[in-house]
């Protein structure tokens, strides 16, 4: 009987031999993918996988916050419902919404320690309904979070198994281990700044020049389902070919260079003004001090006295 | 009047005993009386089969009815009768909009041209009963082509009676004469005459009746030979609906205090159901037991003042209305466990606010959405876990202000639907196209992201030529290796709460055992505290 079952295993191979390349291998379906938002992601790891759990990891700077950013704006900007389980209360809504999140389609929700996230997180993913769920655990001290048991990672991802969310979990160390679909582990670059060296006359002004222009960050797939990473075979040597496959190298800018002003035109403005108020947004005046650096007593007022000012003290 | 007219009454027997066995349905197979009248003289007034076969009677005082040990004794409840008729007149406007409230226990209804919807005349008097019914009421209809017709047969015969038209006499004319509800004067007319029945009366002849007793009379024999025609009194249907519950022992439980909640949603949006709307909002007023602050004081003065119930209010709004009363009683059981009454309860009274049915179609290509009334279910019990007001959608404020923004309600009815549509279009035909995912032009190169600290953290910062050049908070320390700013910005100073901060982007090198070796800060110096944070790092 097993002679005959293996002879004609061995036919439909033979038959098949060219179109199908494993007949008899069990293939689990491919999870659907949604844009994280970064091309060089996107091409690395085909997107964030739907129905699975998504770990992205790295130290501080790293650009692990950027790159929740740009897939909430990716998810919001589809017309889909995301939620933010944020363990520290650490989301900033202005930078979100200069990346292009959608805030009214974002469920925020804030939590004091890493417990309160973990029920919330359940409980968003059983209501069920939304894209995306995050849970920012890059805040939380890394004890409390290795403290968390593997049964909890099975569990969430049994949750959103045959779902359309995406589970995004993001920290500082790896901790979903196997029960994460897709694992990548960011690691930031050289930064640029816009002036390195401050060659001006007085030393009592800084000059505003020296902005904060963003970084590299490389992002390097340790863990991918739906793509299979390249064994490394015992005896040979791992390629910087297959190294340079697995790596997604991108920019992070800072957006001084971008205002929300609708007119398009690009405007010299530091990160932490980047949303500007409406009453406040004719600041042309104030740009132009950031061309060059001026007496701090020469600096124009603005007409709006009853809205709050805004200077950049060169 | 047309030929076609038909009337409907609608009468409910024993109205008092029927408006507390609706609020106590277990109470219906109890011995019951209802007591009512000043306190020392209580009287029984209503009373139900079970309590009359033990020998209680109707004008008993309460210490005689209290000799039967198994007969339960009620005080009488307006508000519950009140409640009663106000269900009795949804039972009313869910068959036809044309109602005349005629007493608190009787209807008239104009049931013209319903046969299309409810088929013949008896089909409509037993949908009228059978809705009386799921109201927890035994009514009883009766149609006729007269009104005034209907509205005594109803009182006289028990389930649902159809009079055929030209016979109204027939049925009428064994009835006595005290159905009609004469005056008193006029009453004691016919019993001198002898006129007993209707048959007597419509029998008179209309020139003497006239002399004798006047237009009066004349109206009444009228009536009684079914012949009296009147327009209906419409009454304007209600747009607020309301419940109450009167506790004997005030309730301190949770659990107990669902099941009356429970009990009570369920009477609303039934009544809600059935004139086809839902319920937007609810309200809860509780009555606490009173509380005595001066319970160690017996001074006279103390003793002679009533104690004044205190409220506790609930309210619940729903992004969209519903008609769910589990999942409202869920809502509101969350609700109360985060913010429990300080003190038993008493009495409750609830309130729903209704409005249209949702209709909602749906789209191909807007993305699926979590459905709001589970979403809403969620928020509760993620509120109850988080807290109130940790839980919404961010809106910023139109502030320079640092980290200006107020959490709102989130809410799936407020997302712009055309908006989403439109964007959903636009990524079906992306996808359809094949095209990439994203063309990323010099914009959608990511932006930067801050990782807020909140509150922000204190920090040492040492300055060299007004640059900062050192750092340290969070137990770590570093040199600052590069740095921009400051970036002055102020506001509210012509308020109560100014600001004025500098900020500063530090790049910052860690020495030391830290495990953080390297980072982008933004640090800011609070000019008026005179002080150094760290507001986030770059992430």
């Amino acid at each position: 009987m097993l002679a005959t079952s293996n002879a004609l295993r061995l036919h439909v191979e033979s038959a098949l031999a060219g179109r199908v390349a494993s007949p008899f291998r069990f293939q689990e379906p491919q999870p659907i993918t949604a844009s994280a938002g970064i091309a060089a992601v996107d091409q690395l790891a085909g997107g964030l996988p739907r129905g699975c759990l998504t770990e992205v990891f790295g130290g501080i700077s790293t650009g692990i916050t950027s790159l929740l950013h740009t897939a909430l704006a990716a998810r919001t900007a589809n017309a889909e419902v995301c939620a933010l389980v944020d363990a520290q209360d650490s989301f900033d809504p202005g930078c979100a919404q200069f990346a292009g999140v959608s805030l009214q389609q974002l469920l925020w929700v804030r939590c004091r320690n890493v417990d309160q996230a973990l029920r919330s997180v359940d409980l968003l993913l059983h209501g069920g309904g939304f894209s995306l769920v995050a849970v920012d655990l890059s805040g939380a001290p890394a004890r409390l979070i290795r403290q968390i048991p593997l049964s909890f990672w099975f569990r969430l991802r049994r949750t959103v198994e045959n779902t359309s969310t995406i589970l995004l979990v993001l920290s500082r160390e790896s901790n979903a281990k196997t029960c994460a679909s897709l694992v990548l582990r960011m690691e930031r670059e050289v930064a640029r700044w816009s002036l390195q060296d401050r060659q001006y006359p007085s030393r009592d002004f800084h000059t505003p020049a020296s902005l904060l222009d963003g970084w590299t960050t490389t992002a390097e797939m340790i863990r991918c389902k739906a793509r299979r990473k390249n064994i490394a075979v015992i005896g040979r040597a791992k390629t910087f070919a297959n190294q340079d496959a697995e790596l997604a190298r991108f920019d992070l800018r800072s957006n001084h260079f971008l205002s929300v002003d609708s007119s398009g035109g690009d405007s010299l403005l530091p990160s932490h003004y980047a949303v500007i108020p409406s009453e406040a947004r004719n600041l042309s005046s104030t740009l132009a001090l950031a061309e060059t650096p001026l007496d701090p007593s020469a600096a124009p007022q603005t007409n709006h006295l009853e809205t709050e000012r805004t200077q950049n003290f060169g | 009047m047309s030929p076609a007219a038909l009337f409907g009454a609608v009468y409910v027997p024993n109205f008092i005993l029927q408006a507390i066995g609706r609020c106590e349905p277990e109470l219906r197979t109890q011995p019951l009386a209802i007591i009512d009248g000043p306190p020392p003289t209580h009287q029984v007034v209503a009373l139900n089969r079970l309590a009359e076969i033990r020998g209680v009677a109707r004008g008993m005082t309460k210490a005689a009815v209290t000799q039967f040990a198994q007969v339960t004794i009620r005080p009488r409840c307006k508000v519950r009768e009140e409640a009663a008729h106000a269900a009795l007149l949804d039972v009313a406007w869910s068959i036809t909009p044309r109602v005349e409230d005629a007493a608190p226990d009787t209807l008239l209804i104009d049931i013209s041209g319903l046969a299309s919807l409810f088929g013949n005349a008896q089909a409509i008097a037993c949908e009228i009963a059978s809705r009386a019914c799921t109201f927890g009421m035994q009514a009883h209809v009766a149609i006729s082509a007269n009104v005034e017709t209907a509205r005594i047969i109803a009182r006289a015969l028990p389930g649902p009676t159809v009079v055929p038209e030209g016979e109204e006499s027939r049925f009428l004319e064994t009835l006595p004469v005290s159905m009609l509800s004469p005056s008193q004067e006029l009453s004691d007319i016919f019993d001198r005459w002898g006129v007993a029945t209707c048959k007597a009366l419509a029998s008179l002849p209309v020139l003497a009746l006239s002399e004798c007793v006047g237009q009066e009379g004349i109206r009444l024999q009228a009536i009684a030979s079914g012949k009296g025609m009147r327009p209906l009194l419409l009454a304007e249907p209600a747009q607020h609906f309301e419940e109450w519950f009167e506790l004997d022992e005030a309730v301190d439980d949770l659990e107990a205090l669902s099941f009356l909640l429970g009990r009570l949603l369920d009477q609303l949006s039934a009544r809600l159901s059935a004139r086809a709307l839902s319920i937007a909002a609810v309200q809860v007023n509780f009555e606490l037991q009173p509380a005595f602050d001066h319970a160690f004081d017996t001074s006279r003065e103390l003793l002679r003042v009533k104690p004044t119930a205190r409220t506790f209010s609930c309210n619940l709004e729903l992004p969209v209305p519903t008609r769910d009363s589990k999942l409202l009683l869920k809502l509101l059981r969350l609700r109360l466990q985060s913010r429990p009454p300080d003190a038993p309860i008493q009495k409750i009274h609830m309130a729903a606010q209704s409005s249209l049915a949702r209709i909602t179609q749906g789209s191909l290509f807007v993305p699926a959405a979590p459905d709001p009334d589970k979403l809403e279910l969620t928020i509760a019990r993620i509120m109850a876990v988080v807290g109130e007001g940790n839980v919404g959608s961010p809106h910023l404020l139109d502030s320079h202000r640092p980290d200006a923004f107020h959490m709102q309600k989130f809410s799936i009815a407020t997302i712009d639907v055309n908006a989403s549509e439109s964007a959903a279009k636009r990524s079906t035909k992306n996808n359809l196209q094949n095209s990439p995912p994203n063309h990323h032009s010099k914009k959608d190169v990511p932006a930067i992201a801050l990782h807020v600290f909140r509150p922000p953290v204190p920090a040492r910062v040492r300055l060299q030529g007004n640059k900062p050049a050192f750092a340290s908070f969070q137990g770590r320390s570093g040199k600052v290796v590069q740095a921009s700013g400051p970036w002055r910005s102020s506001g509210q100073w012509w308020e109560d709460q100014p600001w004025q901060e500098d900020a500063w982007d530090l790049e910052i090198v860690f020495s030391g055992e830290s495990p953080v070796r390297h980072g982008w800060y933004r640090f800011c110096y609070d000019r008026l505290q005179e002080k150094w944070f760290v507001r986030g790092v770059y992430d």
